[in-house]
This record gives C-alpha cells, structure tokens and sequence, in this order.
C-alpha cells in the first residue's frame, strides 16, 4: 500500500531523513517511534506530498507521490502535527469545507455524521472551533483525516494534548480504523505503539535502527533487566555481593531506605533471568528481601536492547565469517572487516543517542 | 478549487474584512465622485477613475494579505497541500474569491453615477435643443470600468504572489502596498528622464499609461492582454512557490 524507497531529506546542511526505506502493507497500523527531532514528521510531510524528498521516492497505492500527486492524495487522509484547523468556522463548517475540498463522493450527511459518531465531537458539532478545546480540535483533526474513507490514514502525534480518557479513546479509535484502513502514526510515547501499532519502526537521527513486529519489541521490553530491590543486611557486604554476583552487571545503591531495608538497583545480562538465583543467594545468607519491583524501560533502554540485539546477531555472522574466512578467500575477509566496522558504527551511533538524551 | 473558492469568500465576510473592504471602497468611491466630478458640476468622469485607481493601493493588499500568509501561519495550507487539490486549483480558488470582492465592489460602485444621469436627464428636459450631448460619457464609464476590472486583477495578482511568500499578513500588506504604489506612481517620472530606452522601459511597466485608451471608451486589446500577463505571470510565481516546496 506504501511503499518509501531511499528517502533522503536534507534541510541544508542538516539531514532529517537519511534513506528510509520500508513498506507497509494494506490493513496495517504501523508505528513511526523515535525520539524528538528524529525525523518522524517530516518522513509523514513526505508521504503526503506536503514536502519534496531530496531523494528517493515514495509511492501510496501505487501512485508516485512526486509524479502522480493528484490520484496519490486521494487515497491519503492526514492529521499534521497541529491539527489545520480554520478556526473562524464551525466544526459542521469545516468538514463541510473537507468534504468539498476532498470531492468526496458519498452522502455527505450521513457519511459526516458518521464521522462525528466515531470521533465523538456530535455535541460540538454547531460550535466554532475557535471556542474548542484542545481535545475537541484533535478530534476534529482526526475527522477531517478519516473524510471521504481514504485507504490510507497518516497521523502525526494523535494524542498529544489529549487527556488519558481521550487518549485511551483515540487509541481504540485507532485500532478499530486499522481494520479497513492502512494506517501510520508517529509518536515518542513508546506505549502507544505497543497498544496500537501491529509493527514499528524506531527513527533516530533520520535513520531506522528498528523495524519489528510488536511482538518482537514487547518481549524486549517484558524481558526485563532492571529491579529495585529491597535487603535488610550490611550495606556494603550486600553490595559487594550484587555486584560480585554472575548475572548481573551493574548494581547501585539508592538512596531510599525502607525500615532496616537499604534499596539498590540491580540490571541484569541480557536474557538472564536474575530474580531466582538472587533469592536463593540472599536466603543462604539470610538476608531478607523485602521488596522486588521490575523498572519499566523507557524508550532508551528499547534502543539499548534493540541495538544489543542486533549487535549480538552480528557478532554471530561475524563468527560464522570467521570460520569461513580460515578456509576460503581474502575477498570474504574485507566483507567481515565491512560488517564489524557497521557493527562498531552503529553501536558508537547509539552510544551518540544516549548522550544526547542525557544532556 | 470550487471549495477554496467558496471558502475564502465566506472567510472575508466572517473576518469583516470583506464588510471593510467594501465600506470603505464604497465610501471612498462615493467621497471621490463629489470631490470630483460633483464638484466641478461637470459629467467628466476621468478625473474620478484615476483617483480612484489610487484607492487601490490600500484597498487591494486588505484583500490579499490574508489569502496566503495566514494559511502558512495557522498552518491549514498543510491541510490544502495534502488535499487532492492541484496547486493551481488552491491559487486560482483563492484568485477568484479576491476578485469578486474586488468586481462586486467595483460594479456596486457604479451607483454613484445615477445621480450623473439623473442630473442630466433633468438638464436635458429643461433646454429644448437637444443636439447637443449633455451627461457623462457612457462609454468613459463602461471603458474605465473594464480596465479597472482588468488593473484590479493585475494587482490582486501582485498581492496574492507577496502573501504567498511570508506568513505575516502585516508585512505582505506593506510590501503589497509598496509594489503598487510604485506601478502606479511610475507615470510621474518619465517626463524626467531624457533617456529614451529607460523611458520606454518605464512606461512599459507603469499600468497607468495604458489605461487612457480606456477613458477613452476603447477597448484596448493590448491593454488588455499587457494586464493579463501580469495576472498570469504572478499566478505562475505564485503556483512556483508552492511548487518549489513540493519539488524541492
């Protein structure tokens, strides 16, 4: 249904899209996840033709954005960052002008107020979007989007702004669009995909570090790593013992006590399960453990796992390489000699992303 | 292009600016016949179509500074560009809702001059020879109007094309303001300068010196296509600004 080839964006010396390229499939809700300024709004501006690329192209239901504008916007209903709203009109207005403005076919009353019915602005319908609130206006935005029943539905942050009942109803909305429509829709809010979305795609500085099932990614994020635990017993000892233990590479302490129960925060290994052993270790030395909460990850400890994962993928090619590489030709050398240094560029990439986060 | 069209036109009546625009044109034009032509207590209506053309210079860029400038600025011109709309459909929509506020106001005006005819009528009941044309030039009237029709679209032209190219309204307003002045302020120079080629040039910009033929009552043709392509070719830069945004 979409299809983005090699997309590059320059905005003069600055690149905002760096050769995306990916597909989506009828019926799909694709996630665009990445942190501010990672180049999701514009990558949207360029599926609907608000924007040129600087190269690359980019085609919905096989019409050329670029070459075949008309027939492509047809199938595309979008809801821009803040929503484009006329705000002299009244909400009836306005999707009256939509209606008109997208020379949509069907009857228009019934086809308007079945649209104020999913987005429920029914009881705002007579009033002038000037006088809405905040939440009222995205939903008149996402009404103007689903105008006319484009196939494709492009939504840039649909929940911004909106108060967690709302955003909760936006998501089913969402959901319940995906069934007949394609839909794509950028967020920074990691949950939000993970409800809505069948698969995402994470942008960092232009470029795609992820493209999964949500599946994939929800298992990374459940496979948790990091706990706040609880011990009563020597503070130092303990320590030393966290940090002394297999399976767990990095131990703090924290700064909260509970009774005679010092707080640290412990991270595992990759796919160890820590909590068992660390049980039975405290039990041996009778150290109670009296709290055990999993921290949730947040959207740059996603990055870390994703980018663990595909590292350690690499590692394993590079292995396999190397075994190869004792047997047969030079040529195949320089590949595993390319593949690492990819390898070390994306890591040192993402270890760019964390300081950037940081600061 | 029918619904930006439809659009923008009731956007002039719902932001007053329409309402202003024509109370003030209207009033100007009312002002500008009794300063003139009533009076002189003649029928010579050449003197009020120059003023008048005069009055466009801040009645025209009210008109088209919002056209673009505010789309950009609201940011609803994303909602037209990703629209199945062309760039030329948005442009001339938009084109089309500044000049029939600009037309209608035109054509309304035309009140002023029953009481021309009316006078005349009266004079003419009252002498017994009536070989002797008395009343305004009908045809004065009719030329001067088409041609203003015509200056008005060159300009609306200008105007669209600078709202296009900022997103405030203020400063396309003045820029709008300062374009038109100097188009029309340009006939005042020439006789100063003695160099013929710069001359000509000038004179060839300036809209003014073709608009005698039509406060003659002709119809002149290349009068005519001369405003046109100054509509078209701004209409052109205006579609290229959006366009360039879309190529790249």
């Amino acid at each position: 249904m979409i299809k983005i080839d090699h997309l590059v964006k320059n905005y003069g010396p600055n690149c905002a899209v760096d050769d995306i390229s990916f597909e989506v499939k009828k019926g799909e809700i694709v996630g665009l996840l990445g942190p501010n300024g990672a180049g999701k709004s514009t990558t949207m501006n360029i599926l609907t033709g608000y924007l040129s690329a600087t190269s690359g192209s980019v085609s919905i239901a096989g019409y050329d954005v670029l070459f075949d504008p008309l027939e492509a916007k047809k199938h595309i209903g979008y809801l821009p960052e803040q929503p484009p709203l006329y705000l002299d009109m009244t909400v009836e207005e306005y999707l009256i002008f939509n209606y008109n403005l997208k020379n949509c076919k069907l009857n228009r009353d019934k086809h308007l107020a079945e649209i104020c019915e999913i987005v429920k602005i029914g009881d705002v319908y007579k009033r002038l979007i000037k006088n809405l609130s905040k939440g009222y206006r995205q939903r008149v935005g996402i009404a103007q989007a689903l105008i006319g029943s484009p196939e494709v539905i492009i939504f840039d942050e649909p929940t911004v702004g909106l108060d967690p009942k709302q955003i909760i109803e936006v998501r089913n909305l969402i959901r319940t669009l995906g069934r007949d429509h394609t839909v794509i829709l950028s967020t920074h809010i990691l949950q939000e995909v993970q409800a809505v979305c069948d698969r995402i795609v994470i942008i960092n500085k232009g470029r795609i570090v992820a493209d999964e099932l949500t599946e994939n990614i929800t298992r990374a994020v459940e496979n948790n790593r990091r706990f706040n635990v609880k011990i009563c017993g020597p503070q130092k000892e303990v320590m030393a013992m966290l940090k002394a233990k297999p399976g767990i590479v990095r131990a703090e302490l924290l700064s909260g006590r509970d009774g005679d129960a010092y707080c640290y925060m412990i991270e595992s290994e990759v796919g160890v399960d820590i909590r068992k052993s660390l049980f039975y270790t405290l039990a041996e030395k009778k150290w109670a453990l009296v709290g055990m909460e999993a921290v949730g990850m947040s959207l740059e400890d996603i990055f870390i796992t994703i980018v663990d994962q595909t590292s350690e993928k690499r590692r394993y090619e590079r292995r396999d390489s190397k075994a190869r590489r004792a047997q047969k030709t030079s040529v195949e050398s320089e590949v595993a000699k390319s593949m690492l240094s990819k390898t070390e560029k994306k890591t040192s990439e993402f270890s760019g992303l964390f300081d950037d986060d940081a600061k | 292009m029918f619904a930006i069209y439809k659009k923008e036109l009731r956007s002039y009546f719902i932001n007053a600016i329409g309402y202003v625009y024509l109370g003030v044109f209207l009033a100007a034009s009312a002002l500008i016949l009794c300063y003139t032509t009533l009076a002189l207590s003649s029928y010579d209506t050449a003197t009020y179509f120059s003023a008048i053309t005069f009055s466009f210079i801040i009645l025209i860029p009210l008109l088209t500074m919002k056209l673009f400038a505010e789309e950009k600025k609201l940011r609803t011109e994303q909602l037209l560009m990703t629209a199945p709309v062309t760039i030329w459909g948005m442009t001339i929509g938009k084109f089309l809702a500044a000049f029939t506020i600009f037309a209608g106001s035109l054509l309304a005006s035309c009140v002023n001059f029953f009481p021309l005819y009316s006078y005349a009528n009266a004079e003419r009941a009252a002498q017994d020879y009536s070989s002797i044309h008395i009343g305004p030039s009908t045809a004065n009237i009719i030329g001067c109007t088409m041609g203003l029709l015509f200056i008005g679209a060159a300009f609306i032209a200008i105007g669209m094309f600078v709202s296009s190219l900022t997103e405030n309204q203020l400063a396309a307003a003045v820029i709008t303001v300062a374009i038109i002045l100097v188009m029309l302020m340009l006939n005042a120079v020439t006789p100063y300068i003695d160099v013929y080629a710069i001359r000509m040039v000038i004179d060839w910009l300036c809209v003014l010196s073709r608009f005698e033929a039509f406060s003659q009552g002709y119809i002149d043709i290349a009068a005519i296509v001369y405003y046109l392509s100054i509509t078209g070719v701004f209409l052109l830069l205006t579609v290229r600004v959006y366009d360039k945004r879309r190529w790249g």
